[in-house]
């Protein structure tokens, strides 16, 4: 991408980012005044993203060829057993990151 | 009993201040972390500061960083963004209320209106002497500052190491798994976090990696439209009985 089109691409996605917010304001009232189905669409979705944005993370990861995708799985399973264990967010963070940092400069 | 006076700018400004502290340390951290994961995708410091001040959403901005280092595609970009940043659609819902009225501070309070500003605003009860529309800008006016400088730090500690370093990108990886691991704990049936994963891979594993996350959001949605359709019918039939 050259720099004008990366500055298009991030006022696009300023100005979608606050139509997801500005939305509503603009269209009810009241809470009870939404549609049952986007209710029940904003119940159903946010989960499917957090899966989604998952993969996505994983899409440029190599399984047939290099290291067959093991530091990114191994790195993965150790900040899903940090995060079940302490719960805090910015540790879990520090180490997945500094896990699959390891692994990579000096494991792979 | 006597009411107590109006609170002064400068104690509405404190109260405002201690209301945001928590998500202080939040958004600096996560902030710096951005700022590092843009810079090691070759970003100079003033790209993640600017994203923060001008689109300010955490995921959000992750996604939309490593988007700008493949082909254009601004269709996908906004889409994307519209997707990911839908759930604040329901906070701006729950917050109709709180905000009517705020006159022209309700353009920051809805720009503002991010995971953690809503959690602050809606959850704070505000004593009867302060504005509570000067409340609540001041403290999604704070939040908002404590991620544009997360995301400066974050970029210029970058730019002062020079090199990129290798791994560093994996803390995007580690923020959703941690997300997605919250969210798979506290909901009562897994069809959707499962819906997730496994029409993501399918739709990569079809579509390729320019277009699945487009593929997958459609799926999704008549996914969901189908459950809507077999519930109201179901609906409908017990009424009848």
């Amino acid at each position: 991408m050259t720099l004008t089109e990366q500055i298009i691409c991030i006022a696009l996605a300023a100005l979608a980012n606050f139509a997801t917010r500005l939305t509503p304001f603009l269209l009810f009232r009241t809470e009870a005044a939404t549609p049952d189905f986007v209710t029940g669409l904003g119940k159903f979705l946010p989960a499917a993203i957090m899966g989604m944005l998952v993969i996505y993370c994983y899409r440029n990861v190599n399984w047939l060829g290099g290291t067959h995708g093991l530091p990114e799985v191994i790195a993965g399973v150790v900040t899903v057993i940090v995060h079940l264990w302490k719960h805090s967010l910015f540790l879990t963070l520090i180490v997945g990151t500094l896990c699959y940092m390891l692994l990579i400069n000096f494991v792979f | 009993m006597q009411a107590s006076p109006p609170a002064t700018h400068q104690e509405t400004v404190r109260f405002a201040f201690n209301s945001s502290l928590p998500i202080f340390f939040g958004y600096v951290i996560l902030g710096t972390g951005y700022g590092l994961y843009m810079h090691n995708l070759g970003f100079d410091f003033w790209f993640p500061t600017i994203m923060a001040a001008v689109v300010y959403g955490g995921s959000v901005e992750f996604i939309l960083a490593s988007m700008l280092v493949q082909s254009f595609l601004p269709g996908n970009v906004v889409l994307i963004t519209l997707v990911v940043g839908f759930r604040q659609f329901f906070y701006g819902l729950s917050m109709l209320k709180k905000y009517r009225g705020a006159g022209w501070r309700k353009f920051f309070l809805i720009y503002g209106l991010t995971d953690e500003t809503f959690v602050v605003n809606y959850s704070l009860s505000i004593p009867k002497e302060y504005d509570r529309y000067s409340v609540y800008t001041l403290i999604s006016l704070f939040d908002h500052s404590y991620w544009i400088l997360g995301a400066f730090l974050g970029g210029a500690l970058g730019s002062l190491v020079g090199k990129q370093i290798p791994g560093m990108d994996f803390v995007m990886t580690a923020l959703f798994i941690a997300l997605a691991v919250d969210q798979f704990q506290k909901e009562k049936d897994h069809l959707s976090s499962t819906s997730g994963v496994i029409v993501t891979i399918a739709c990569l594993l079809v579509f390729g990696k320019t277009y699945f996350l487009v593929a997958t959001l459609l799926v999704l949605v008549v996914e969901y439209a189908i459950i809507y359709w077999r519930r109201e019918k179901r609906g409908t039939k017990n009424d009848a009985d």
